[in-house]
């Protein structure tokens, strides 16, 4: 049996005048990767505000590890690496790491290790400020990485990295369900999508499907998971 | 709320000023600067003494005001605060360690204030300390509104705006410019609201009297009481979830 570590039921947020999300019903099992997948403004970063607990939830309900989000005890077990790089830039790459280690209560080894796992370590000393685009990127990963969270929630981890350093990070999110955390993981590019054992797909929040990248190809007939996600749109449209 | 967390974070604010030594110039030396300014504008060392006791209160807390609330705004913007709200880390915390890493750079540059007011002919005979403890609870007052004040602002600009509009009245009704007493009816209610006033009264006070009474210590509580109730209102306006 599949242990839950996500439930969402009839999940709905309005932010100001608009519907953000629209009646999500979605679950996200324990120990592999989920994939968020949808266009940009398709409501994916809200979605994940309303996991960690920073999205009030109103209309429907989110279980986390079997607590309503946003209970105080899952700020030790969730982690959450925002979007961007909510990261000090006056601070150097240990600064930031360490401070936020304090915080969620890491022994202070923890900072060595994640720095390594996203192989930071020889930029220990550096100002965020003066590091590129994807470096400070991979800040915010280590700072996700600290302490042991039962489940990850990366919001676009890997946009403007390299081939090879995207190709490095997929392997340390397998490595980590492997080692039973639970990762949602957010991407607007399908080519990642290949790499998460199930996904969701997001369009003007809906949720167009929920299955593992192999069932969609097959039930869309296609190749690829770009060409899956077009013919959903085009048959979620002509049904409605 | 644990200690871990506010000393932390009083550790991180102190080494994000590390990394901006012309901040930490900046302020440390501007009070000291424009209180020399002031001696020299008057040529007076008898107007001086009257001015500058007000002025060790005055200075800080608009410096300290101005520093916290762009400071603190940053970090809401910056998405750090956002990303700090996910973790245990307690609101209280939060604010505590920054009123610590804050409250010591107000209390270096106070000193340095008051050594420099003194070098300038300021006598304050025996009640230095009693002076150098309004002028840092005064600064601390400072980096209280300025937290609160930054839960109000969107941008830096309009950060920048609540100087004028929470710091200047209170300047003007304090008692530097004219004497409480001698203020219409109204304008003095309004000044006894304003915490700056009892800090400089006390400022005065303790300059003239050269030494502590009943009303120093008073007026010494209220500004205390009022640090500690804008802490607490900005812990209130700090949220961890968007509605």
């Amino acid at each position: 049996m599949t242990n839950y570590v996500v439930e969402a039921t009839s999940l709905s947020i309005v932010r100001g005048s608009a519907q953000v999300l629209r009646g999500l019903d979605l679950t996200v099992s324990e120990g592999v990767i989920t994939g968020l997948l949808g266009p940009s403004g398709s409501g994916k970063t809200t979605l994940m505000r309303a996991i960690v607990g920073l999205q009030a939830v109103r209309d429907g309900r989110i279980l986390v590890l079997g607590r309503n989000a946003g209970t105080a005890s899952l700020r030790s077990d969730v982690a959450y690496a925002p979007q961007g790089t909510s990261v000090y830039p006056d601070l150097s790459v240990v600064e930031n790491v360490g401070y936020f280690a304090r915080c969620v209560h890491a022994k202070e080894e923890d900072v060595d290790r994640v720095l390594s796992q996203v192989e930071l370590t020889p930029y220990a000393d550096r100002l965020a400020r003066s590091l590129s685009g994807g470096q400070r990127s991979r800040v915010s990963l280590a700072i996700a990485l600290l302490g042991s969270p039962r489940l990850l929630v990366l919001d676009e981890p890997t946009v403007g990295l390299d081939p090879v350093l995207r190709e490095q990070l997929w392997r340390l999110f397998a490595e980590l369900a492997e080692d039973g955390v639970t990762l949602l993981v957010s991407s607007h590019v399908m080519d990642e999508a290949e790499r998460c054992d199930d996904l969701l797909l997001l369009r003007d929040g809906k949720l167009l499907t929920q299955e593992s990248p192999t069932s969609l190809k097959e039930r869309t007939s296609t190749v690829s998971l770009d060409a899956a996600f077009l013919s959903l749109v085009s048959t979620g449209s002509e049904s409605s | 709320m644990t200690l871990t967390a506010t000393f932390a974070t009083a550790r991180r604010v102190a080494l994000q000023l590390r990394h901006d030594p012309r901040t930490v110039v900046m302020l440390v030396a501007v009070p000291s600067l424009l209180l020399a300014l002031l001696r020299y504008v008057y040529d007076s060392p008898a107007v001086f003494a009257q001015l500058a006791p007000a002025l060790l209160g005055v200075f800080p807390f608009v410096l300290m005001f101005l520093v916290t609330s762009i400071t603190t705004l940053r970090e809401r913007t910056s998405g750090t605060l956002e990303r700090l709200m996910t973790t245990p880390i307690a609101k209280l915390d939060l604010l505590a360690g920054y009123a610590i890493a804050f409250g010591v750079v107000a209390i270096v540059q106070v000193m340095i204030a008051v050594l420099v007011s003194v070098s300038l002919g300021l006598d304050v005979g025996g009640t230095l300390g009693w002076l150098l403890l309004v002028a840092a609870a005064d600064a601390l007052l400072g980096v209280a509104l300025g937290l609160l004040a930054s839960a109000f602002a969107r941008t830096e600009f309009q950060a920048i705006q609540f100087m004028p509009l929470v710091v200047f009245p209170q300047l003007l009704l304090c008692g530097l410019f004219q004497p409480r007493s001698q203020m219409a009816t109204v304008l003095q209610w309004a000044s006894d609201v304003m915490p700056v006033s009892y800090a400089v009264d006390a400022l005065q006070r303790v300059a003239r009297n050269g030494h502590v009474s009943g009303d120093y210590t008073r007026d010494l509580v209220v500004v205390g009481c009022c640090v500690v109730a804008g802490l607490a209102l900005a812990a209130a306006t700090l949220r961890r979830q968007t509605p």
